[in-house]
């Protein structure tokens, strides 16, 4: 087994090496039977968790613009378990999309620090320990589906079996079989979007982060997304950090609702969110959902009048 | 009742073809003729006095029609009319064998060898350049200055220089025609592949960040690609360009062989119809190269999946 490991485990930069746990869990996602194991163990592990996915101690960013300097994040501190689907919500301008791409080294702090599977920022992104979803598909648009889904792949150093296989099981994880060879402009927006899920997840993160991936989708299309994403977090296991405007959204996809707000961007509510991992949309309609979003309501207007 | 109605729809297709067939090309034809209407008008009133001159140096009576008769066929003229220019061009292509110093199939060959190599040495020229300025902001300081400059001082002027230095470097024949004319077509194409590279979306980049992608799989996986069509749009300057310089090139050279030996040698003894079929077959050769471009966009378009 270890002599098919892919090039990618060898360690990518000095530092940053796969202990033998680790290796046991990549060996394990490989193999489909092991893989809803290691997933049912996850879930059992949620309510205990051992391990941080993200741990941020007061993490504040200055842009410096031509007008002056803007606070994007001011002393923001969390921590995310292993296994939870946190979501974070807020007005445009509080710093959510910004603490996302923080976490992802795509943005440096001014001050504080951050963990990132007990590894910097930077050091996690040089392992590859996350898969990041944009608000556009991002698809490139000279690479058939297939292809798209195996760029990073090739930009690790799979081989080329390893590379066919997992683009074969994540077009299938997200309901696109049959969709290899065509190119993205044939695919509507749903789909694009599915496919750069697909290739968030294609080299088995531990933790995917997601900038309102379904902002642009209309209803309908992002209620069905909303269950299928809930599906992959159920069955795969992982950490997902979710940002999104809605509500609804929010409360129905969430261990925890992070609650932003502006100027500058700050951390003012986190909210629990308990329901059963196997949910269906009808839970929208529960007494204790709309507490929950109400309660995210009144938090985002909190936010929102202590602007004005 | 559907295949009727199909069979119906098919031929309402080839119709509708045929239709856009003719209105595609309809208008290139009446420019075309009317371009040629207007050639014969200018050929009679420019060669008119001419013609009358040398009928009253003889002291020959003359008709109108003996007048108009002669502007078409006068051995000299002016502005030769279109058919003795064609006659004289297709005398000197089919007329001699390909390699006879009177034909310009030879001629032709020589100036698109020169033109070819040039394109070639431009084309990597212009790209290296592209990727040096890309990928450093003092070489972006440091040459772009100069590369225009270069630009900016005649072709006229500066040929005959490189002729002369560099024979005196005991460099002769093609290689001088051929860097003069990569000397005048590497700029489109630096100017073109710049903007091709810096071209990507900047999310696109992101996220061969957050794959932590090296610099040489961000330029082959994505700002390559990204510059093709860029590429292509400098590539169909450069190549009539690159033919320019080449038939440019020959002139300082005293003229032995290529079209513009045949442009210096008519002008020398007024054979204005050598000139004007030597410029007939420079343009063929224009159209030519640059259909080969264009063909080759096609099929790369293809292959990169371009809407039709």
């Amino acid at each position: 087994m270890a002599l098919q490991m892919p090039k990618s485990l060898k360690p990518v930069s000095p530092g940053v090496t796969l202990r033998a746990g680790e290796r046991e869990s990549f060996v394990a996602a490989n193999d489909p039977a092991r893989m809803s194991n290691e997933a049912d163990a996850t879930a059992k592990s949620v309510s205990t968790p051992q391990r941080l996915a993200v741990d941020i101690r007061d993490v504040s960013l200055t842009f410096e613009t031509a007008d002056g300097k803007v606070d994007a994040l001011s002393n923001v501190s969390l921590e995310i378990a292993d296994g939870e689907f946190v979501s974070f919500i807020g007005p445009s301008g509080c710093g959510k999309t910004t603490m996302l791409r923080v976490i992802a080294d795509l943005q440096q702090p001014t001050s504080g620090t951050l963990l990132v599977n007990g590894m910097s920022a930077e050091q996690a992104r040089l392992g590859r320990r996350y898969g990041y979803v944009f608000q556009a598909p991002a698809l490139f648009p000279w690479r058939t589906i297939e292809k798209n889904l195996k760029l990073p792949l090739e930009i690790m150093g799979f081989s080329p079996s390893e590379q066919q296989q997992r683009a074969a099981r994540y077009l299938a994880l997200v309901n696109l079989t049959g969709f290899e060879r065509k190119f993205p402009w044939q695919l509507s927006g749903g789909m694009q979007q599915r496919v750069s899920i697909a290739r968030a997840l294609s080299f088995d993160p531990a933790l995917l982060l997601m900038d309102e991936p379904f902002g642009a989708l209309d209803e309908i299309v992002r209620d069905h997304l909303n269950e299928q994403l809930l599906q992959l977090w159920d069955k795969t296991g992982k950490t997902v950090l979710f940002v999104t405007h809605s509500i609804p959204e929010a409360v129905f996809l969430s261990t925890r609702i992070v609650v932003m707000s502006p100027r500058p961007g700050r951390i003012i509510d986190i909210i629990d969110c308990n329901f059963p991992r196997k949910r269906t949309l009808e839970i929208r309609e529960t007494p204790e959902f709309l507490k929950i979003a109400q309660r995210v309501r009144t938090g985002l207007r909190a936010g929102h009048s202590y602007d004005e | 009742m559907t295949s009727s109605a199909l069979a119906l729809s098919v031929s309402d297709a080839r119709a509708w073809r045929r239709q856009a067939l003719i209105v595609r090309y309809a208008p290139i034809v009446t420019i075309v003729l009317a371009l040629i209407a207007i050639w014969y008008v200018a050929a009679v009133l420019m060669n008119l006095s001419l013609v009358r001159d040398g009928f009253e140096r003889e002291e020959t009576p003359y008709t109108i029609s003996d007048l108009l008769e002669g502007t078409m066929s006068a051995e000299r003229p002016l502005l030769p009319a279109p058919h003795q220019v064609i006659s004289a061009f297709s005398d000197s292509v089919f007329g001699y064998a390909p390699t006879a110093p009177r034909s310009l199939v030879y001629h032709s060959a020589v100036t698109l060898s020169a033109t070819l190599l040039g394109f070639v040495f431009g084309a990597l020229l212009g790209i290296g350049l592209a990727l040096m300025i890309v990928h450093s902001r003092v070489l972006e300081k440091s040459l772009l200055p100069w590369i225009i400059c270069s630009q900016m001082v005649p072709i006229l002027a500066l040929a005959p220089i490189f002729v002369v230095v560099l024979g005196a470097m005991g460099l002769q024949g093609l290689l001088p025609k051929s860097i003069i004319s990569a000397y005048l077509c590497f700029f489109p194409i630096t100017i073109g592949m710049v903007k091709g590279f810096t071209s990507p979306d900047p999310m696109q980049l992101d996220l061969m960040r957050t794959w932590s992608a090296s610099p040489r799989q961000v330029l082959a996986k994505l700002r390559w690609p990204s510059a093709v069509p860029y590429l292509f749009a400098s590539l169909k300057v450069a190549i009539s360009i690159s033919l320019i310089g080449a038939i440019v090139a020959e002139l300082p050279t005293g003229g032995e062989a290529g079209i513009g030996a045949r442009l210096l040698a008519g002008s020398y003894y007024g054979q204005t119809v050598q000139i004007w079929s030597a410029l007939l077959a420079a343009a063929i050769l224009a159209s030519g190269l640059i259909a080969l471009v264009d063909v080759t966009e096609r099929m790369v378009g293809m292959r990169m999946g371009a809407r039709s």
